[in-house]
């Protein structure tokens, strides 16, 4: 799945100061009966967003007009649970290019960058900073860059470095994915697959 | 010349890595990949659109499970998307020559469950499928992990994925389990020490007494819910009892295969001297069975405890009332003679054989209590023919219960089997997210025997006293 490449995001974001925010969450199972990578942006963190009938809960943040922007914060160990893919779609189709925790959980930060999705994991204190500009500030920018692999507050300047490897770093910001990767070694491959005793 | 020692865990890694990227991932060879009807629908698209074949259909295997009936299967499925998923599955199935287990076929059940009984799954095989408790397999001594959707395109493609190798960390628990505590139990114990992100970014192995001595049933429930604490995936040494139970399956090998495999399968174990990044070492003897009382499966206590006070602050404070909250409960209450509405007996955490035989261990002589709705759910058609064989399902309709058919019902309910708003269920299955079973729905985590228990008394139990 092609998606946009990235270099520098700068943006207003979305607070979300929960931990363990876990997949059920972020997209309820019964949302992952599509055959088609369509519209999981409107069920982002359905049970939480609207009551039963469908009404919007007031009290979310999503539905509060005044937080907006394409980075969305979390809490620590964001991401657990179900390794459904759809939990990084439903975040990217919503809008969203970046999340930021002080804490991923692995198959949701491998799926996350898979789908175009940037994970930025800073440390607890940089995580608390950030809750606390918004909360001060909605309009607070953040600026997301990463060629140099750096998350600034850009009020007051302050910022942190972030990792992500060298290789998936080129693919994102060349809008490329593994599958393209690998099918320039298939011949690679089939050579190892003949000698694998199963 | 003498060999560095290397663990399990490297050895079967190392010798599935086709390339290895300098500031990268490895490129990492897949033997086995299973899929279902929810994750691959979209990996097939993609194929379709980029104009990409299936390298290797004979490595893949399709059964469905997620979202099918767990009554009337021989009926359509009602549920349109459910139906047009499964039906997506049969048709790419079918299109790529990919072996294909829907519903119907005797050898239909959860992914999880029918791999291993069918002899796929083997010692030092690296498995993947597009869901997380893929782990599960890692009870033969291999590496097992869920994956996204798509690296389900990049297997079906390439027959790899692309993994940055996962740390190491040793799990032994040494002793021997006391009575009426299971396999459950332990994994259960170790989550609640290590919290449910406490193993994030490791590969564990299982070592000690209570592993040796395990049955494949019980080792499969342990590697199975390493997940459950961050972990990429759990293994456990391949040795006498695993041998013994692929003999003779289906799809294991024979005659001079079996022998040439045998010899290989024994080289499969941590040697001597070798480091792992962490270790955590547990008495069997502290553990006892165990309930979870919040919404992750670290929250988890011994069944006559009672509930933590939380000491934590900030977050982690509104995180923890949160989750109370949610389940109704608060601090310091006792989980005994909780009452109980509903309870789950499956998925592939807790739907093989070896649970029902737990199960009914405890039902024989008595009966349901009245207002417990009970689903019983074998993991497979193979689990299902064993406890009709075993005279098990005698005992369950003595009692008042029903068998269900295979699935993977209420562990996720996406099928029509969801815990209604509000309704409390002891499920045998492994999360307990907000609305895991059903929109509102409350879940413990617990053993079979603790299942049981709660199933014939209404209210949470300790099994010990009705052994
Ligand atoms: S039983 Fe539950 S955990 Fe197991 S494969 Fe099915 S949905 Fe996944």
């Amino acid at each position: 799945m092609a998606y946009d490449k990235f270099e520098i995001l700068t943006s207003t974001a979305v607070p979300l100061p929960i931990e363990n925010v876990d997949t059920d969450q972020i997209i309820p199972a019964r949302f992952l009966k599509a055959t088609e990578r369509k519209g999981f942006g409107d069920n982002l963190f359905r049970d939480w967003r609207y009551n039963s009938d469908d009404s919007p809960k007031q009290d979310f943040i999503l539905n509060n007009p005044i937080y907006k922007g394409r980075i969305l914060v979390g809490g620590k160990n964001f991401g657990s649970g179900s390794s459904r893919e759809h939990a990084a779609w439903a975040i990217y189709d919503y809008g969203f290019r970046c999340v930021v925790s002080s804490f991923f959980a692995d198959i949701f930060k491998g799926n996350s960058i898979n789908v175009g999705l940037l994970p930025v994991q800073v440390t607890p204190a940089f995580l608390d900073k950030i809750f606390k500009a918004i909360e001060a500030d909605p309009d607070t920018q953040l600026e997301v860059n990463l060629s140099e692999q750096k998350i600034t507050l850009l009020a007051t300047g302050e910022s942190e470095s972030f990792e992500i490897n060298g290789y998936k770093k080129e693919n994102l910001r060349n809008g490329y994915d593994d599958i393209d990767y690998l099918q320039s070694m298939k011949q690679e491959i089939v050579e190892f697959a003949a000698q694998s005793p199963y | 010349m003498s060999k560095t020692p290397s663990t399990l865990f490297d050895k079967v890694w190392d010798s599935h890595v086709v390339r290895h990227i300098a500031d990268g991932p490895d490129v990492f060879f897949i033997d086995r990949h299973f899929i279902h009807e929810v994750t691959s629908p979209v990996a097939f698209l993609g194929l379709e659109s980029r104009h990409l074949n299936v390298l290797y259909p004979e490595r893949t295997f399709a059964t469905a499970d997620h979202n099918t009936p767990t009554i009337n299967q021989d009926q359509p499925v009602k549920d349109p998307l459910s139906a047009n998923q499964l039906k997506a599955l049969e048709t790419n199935s079918a299109r790529y020559g990919i072996s294909h287990w829907g519903l119907g076929n005797p050898k239909n059940g959860i992914v999880h469950v029918v791999g291993p009984e069918n002899g796929i799954t083997l010692p030092g095989m690296t498995i993947v499928c597009g869901d997380s408790h893929t782990s599960t397999h890692g009870a033969f001594g291999a590496i097992a992990f869920g994956i996204g959707t798509s690296e389900v395109e990049m297997v079906l493609s390439s027959q790899c994925i692309m993994q940055p190798k996962p740390k190491k960390m040793l799990i032994r628990v040494n002793g021997t389990l006391g009575k009426g505590v299971t396999p459950k139990d332990a994994i259960l114990y170790i989550i609640a020490k290590l919290t449910a992100a406490g193993a994030t970014g490791y590969f564990v192995e299982y070592a000690g007494d209570v592993f040796e001595q395990m049955s494949m049933e019980g080792r499969m429930t342990v590697c199975n819910m390493s997940i459950e604490m961050g972990a990429r995936g759990g293994m456990i040494a391949p040795d006498q009892i695993t041998f013994d139970y692929i003999k003779g399956k289906d799809k294991a090998p024979k005659g001079e295969a079996w022998d040439k495999a045998l010899a290989y399968w024994k080289t499969l174990k941590t040697d001597e001297g070798s480091t792992f990044d962490v270790e955590h070492v547990f008495d069997a003897a502290d553990i006892e069975p165990m309930i979870t009382f919040g919404t992750n499966p670290g929250m988890g206590i011994g069944i006559s405890q009672h509930i933590p006070v939380s000491h934590e602050t900030g977050s982690g404070k509104a995180s923890f009332e949160k989750s109370l909250n949610y389940m109704g409960f608060h601090e310091d209450d006792a989980m005994l003679g909780k009452k109980v509405d509903y309870v789950f007996i499956g998925s592939c955490t807790n739907g093989r054989i070896e649970d029902f035989r737990a199960f009914a261990s405890i039902i024989k002589g008595r009966k349901k209590a009245d207002h417990v709705t009970a689903w019983i759910v074998p993991g497979s058609h193979i689990v299902e023919q064993q406890i009709k064989d075993e005279g098990i399902l005698d005992i369950l309709t003595a009692a008042g219960f029903q068998l269900r058919q295979p699935g993977c019902s209420a562990c996720l309910a996406m099928n029509d089997d969801k815990i209604p708003a509000g309704k409390y269920a002891v499920s045998t299955s492994n999360r307990n997210f907000e609305g895991r079973q059903g929109p509102g729905a409350r879940t413990m985590l617990a053993s079979p025997l603790v299942a049981a228990a709660a199933a014939v008394t209404g209210v949470v139990t300790d099994p010990r006293s009705l052994l």
